[in-house]
């Protein structure tokens, strides 16, 4: 590759702190806030995955910290609740759970929510009074017996506490088919991930090392080969699984293997191409003095052309696991949407089109299909790099 | 657990099976063709004829994946784009006379100039500000990785990070509360004619800044220090050696950003899709082609979309890889 990706992550050129000249503050301040606008989408959708969903929806994630109010309504409880004591007759209960909430004002009115403080008694007219405490408790009173089926409305103000929660991530995997999503995945990207590896090692050593007739026509064809955009073999590809299935009926038109013979042949040019340059670089002595002792072609290949290609193969194998796991082209087209074969991207814009305002289940979602190539990144990230750089040029 | 099970199964039987190939026909060899002994006092080896067909062998499963899966597709398409709707009749150039007059395909051609202006162009300025700024802090590399994160992230999970910042309801999306707060009601940028593109772009700078950032960062430290001494010694101010000194020498790695950059944007898919689909006035072309494989079921038009696609792709690729081959004997 072009760039030599060494250099990443060495520990940058050092400035003193000291004497900082207002050029250099102002250079801080500006990258400062570049990267504290370039994290704050994926922040902000950390932050709110773990937020209660009733609070989601009514209030920013920005404010997951702080006290949020909002109007809500209750029902008292009816003329069957009624007790009497001391010649009234009382309704009881509460309208939330106690220490969940906080009431700030109450009122009986849809329009006017905020007409009494907590703890006030309310005139309801002809004696009835109705009094809400903070907490939730509410306490109707009446000089005579109840007659009502009904319950009264109670309108309240209540101020919510911050509330972290995992119950958007059960509820996701208990209901909404994700973690069985998350498994179909890894049954793509695996083998979608280790075949193309194998096969295009396997090919790079023999364009490298080994003599056959067309051997430079072919690796010029399979070089010529990267330039075809996936999109053009879609169709043909669809129809010919189409009919393949029809003549032959243990062949599904929607299948694993199916999906990572796909994904396989359109990474197999970049990974031949690569792999063909590395291993055409390694020493010609080891392999010369290797052939000389009587190994094989296929002994000096798996005993010694695969160890020292590991860099390379690793490389490689980041950037196609990392491409078949964000891949939603081919997963749309290669596999149905039935739970067992739907992967996470595909769910995850099923769940953007479905459950649009179901923000809690897009959230949690989201994180989890991101969740994996975050833990390559930030785990390898240097191999990451490294195999990010040499298939910038994939065609698909 | 039995759905885990399922999942090993299948991968260890497809992982299995293509390395059964390779030993198994490699083992096969060796005992079709074997060594003959001693003959009339000579030893006959066999090897000569073996390693005669060993790379065939090797190179055998890519030739036919790749003869399956990509030579035959193409040409497929090809023919298929004089085809009718369900591939059967021959229509000569209808389907290329019918994207003339389609609103859809014009529209889509116009934003994905659009498109190709833009971002490549500021992946690239970001990139290369960016890189220029950490190399001078301590924190560089920590800011370095934040900027780069969104590269690991799927355009699906961007997009869904994305519709909480341009969400219309002000207590989800970050943008509609900032607007909303200096007394606006609140807007579905996505709808906004012409600009809600530009929102769907942001999306794809933001993920491309990170690349764009790794490669110009790598080139400015091989810009050599004398030169900047040199600059700065005849008196040039930081922001002149900048466009005087390094830019000029990190020209050949910006090409290299942009195109890669323009390539994923001519392929730019899963972003609308998962955003507008299309909508209002945001169609690009390879949604479209999408669109038109998978809900409007028409063969023909399809395949003349994805040519398009590939002709607009092949040049870009063809310098990138001319590039990558000088660089390579270069090596």
């Amino acid at each position: 590759m072009s760039v030599r990706m060494e250099k990443v992550g060495d520990t940058s050129m050092q400035l003193p702190l000291v004497n900082m000249s207002p050029g250099a503050l102002l250079a801080r301040l500006a990258l400062l806030l570049i990267v504290v606008l370039w994290t704050i989408p994926t922040f902000g959708l950390f932050i709110s995955s773990f937020r209660d969903k009733d609070l989601l929806a009514v209030s920013g994630w920005w404010t997951a910290l702080s006290v949020t109010e909002r109007g809500e309504a209750a029902r008292t409880g009816t003329d069957e609740d009624q007790v009497e004591e001391n010649g009234a007759w009382f309704i009881r209960g509460e309208v939330f759970p106690a220490g969940e909430k906080e009431v700030q004002a109450f009122g009986i009115r849809s329009t006017e929510p905020e007409t009494w403080a907590p703890g006030e008694s309310a005139d309801l007219g002809d004696g009835m009074t109705l009094t809400v405490q903070a907490d939730g408790r509410y306490e109707l009173r009446s000089p005579v017996e109840f007659d009502m089926n009904r319950g009264r409305r109670i309108y309240f103000r209540a101020a919510v506490p911050p509330k972290f929660t995992l119950s958007n991530y059960e509820e996701i995997l208990d209901t909404e088919g994700v973690d069985q999503a998350f498994i179909n995945t890894f049954t793509v990207t695996i083998p979608a991930t280790i075949i193309p590896i194998a096969i295009a090692a396997f090919a790079a050593y023999a364009f490298s090392w080994t003599e056959f007739p067309g051997r430079q026509l072919l690796f010029a064809v399979v070089v010529g080969l990267l330039v075809v955009p996936l999109q053009m073999s879609l169709i043909p590809l669809l129809r010919m699984y189409n009919q393949v299935s029809h003549i032959l009926p243990f062949f599904e038109a929607k299948s694993y293997p199916g999906i990572w013979l796909a994904h396989a042949g359109f990474g197999l040019p970049l990974a031949i191409f690569l792999l063909r340059n590395y291993i055409a670089g390694l020493p010609k002595e080891i392999i010369e003095s290797a052939r000389i002792d009587g190994a094989s072609h296929f002994q000096t290949f798996t005993r010694l052309i695969l160890p020292l290609s590991m860099p390379a193969l690793a490389s490689f194998a980041i950037f196609q696991f990392l491409w078949v796991w964000n891949d939603l082209l081919v997963a749309l087209v290669f596999l149905s949407k039935d739970p067992d074969q739907i992967v996470m991207t595909s769910q995850l814009r099923e769940l953007l089109g479905s459950r649009g305002d179901n923000w809690e289940i897009l959230t949690s979602s989201a994180f989890v299909s991101i969740l994996v190539p975050l833990i390559v990144f930030f785990a390898l990230q240097r191999y990451f790099v490294r195999g990010l750089l040499a298939g910038s040029v994939k065609g698909g | 657990m039995e759905r885990m099970l399922n999942a090993i199964v299948a991968i260890v039987f497809g992982v299995g099976l293509m390395l059964l190939y390779f030993y198994g026909s490699n083992w096969l060899l060796d005992r079709l063709l074997p060594d003959q002994g001693l003959v009339n006092g000579v030893f006959q080896s066999r090897e000569k004829q073996r390693e005669r067909i060993r790379p065939w062998l090797f190179v055998g499963p890519a030739l036919v994946i790749l003869g399956v899966y990509l030579v035959y597709p193409a040409v497929q398409t090809l023919f298929l784009s004089f085809f009718d709707s369900d591939g059967e009749a021959f229509v000569g150039l209808a389907n290329y006379e019918r994207a003339l007059g389609d609103s859809r395909f014009v529209e889509s051609i116009g934003n994905n100039i659009l498109w190709l202006i833009f971002v490549p162009t500021f992946s690239v300025i970001f990139g290369l500000v960016i890189a220029v700024l950490a190399d001078r802090v301590s924190w560089g590399n920590i800011a370095k990785s934040l900027i780069f994160m969104p590269m690991a992230i799927s355009f699906v999970g961007a997009s869904v990070i994305w519709k909480f910042v341009y969400a219309i309801n002000p207590d989800i999306g970050l943008l509609n509360a900032i607007y909303t707060g200096g007394g606006n009601e609140s807007i579905d940028v996505l709808q906004i004619p012409f600009w809600n593109s530009f929102f769907l772009m942001l999306i794809l700078v933001w993920i491309q800044t990170g690349f764009a950032m790794v490669l110009l960062s790598a080139a400015l430290r091989g810009v050599p220090e004398e030169t900047l001494e040199a600059a700065r010694i005849d008196g040039a101010n930081e922001v002149q050696t900048f466009f005087r000194i390094m830019v000029p020498q990190i020209m050949g790695t910006i090409f290299v950003v942009w195109t890669t950059i323009v390539i994923t944007v001519l392929k730019v898919f899963d972003i609308v899709l998962a955003m507008t689909n299309g909508n209002w006035n945001t169609q690009v072309m390879a949604n479209l082609m999408f669109d038109q494989m998978f809900r409007a079921f028409d063969t023909g038009y399809a395949s003349f979309l994805a040519l398009v696609i590939m002709v607009a792709v092949v040049p870009i690729m063809v310098v990138n890889i001319r590039r990558m081959n000088r660089e390579e004997a270069m090596r």
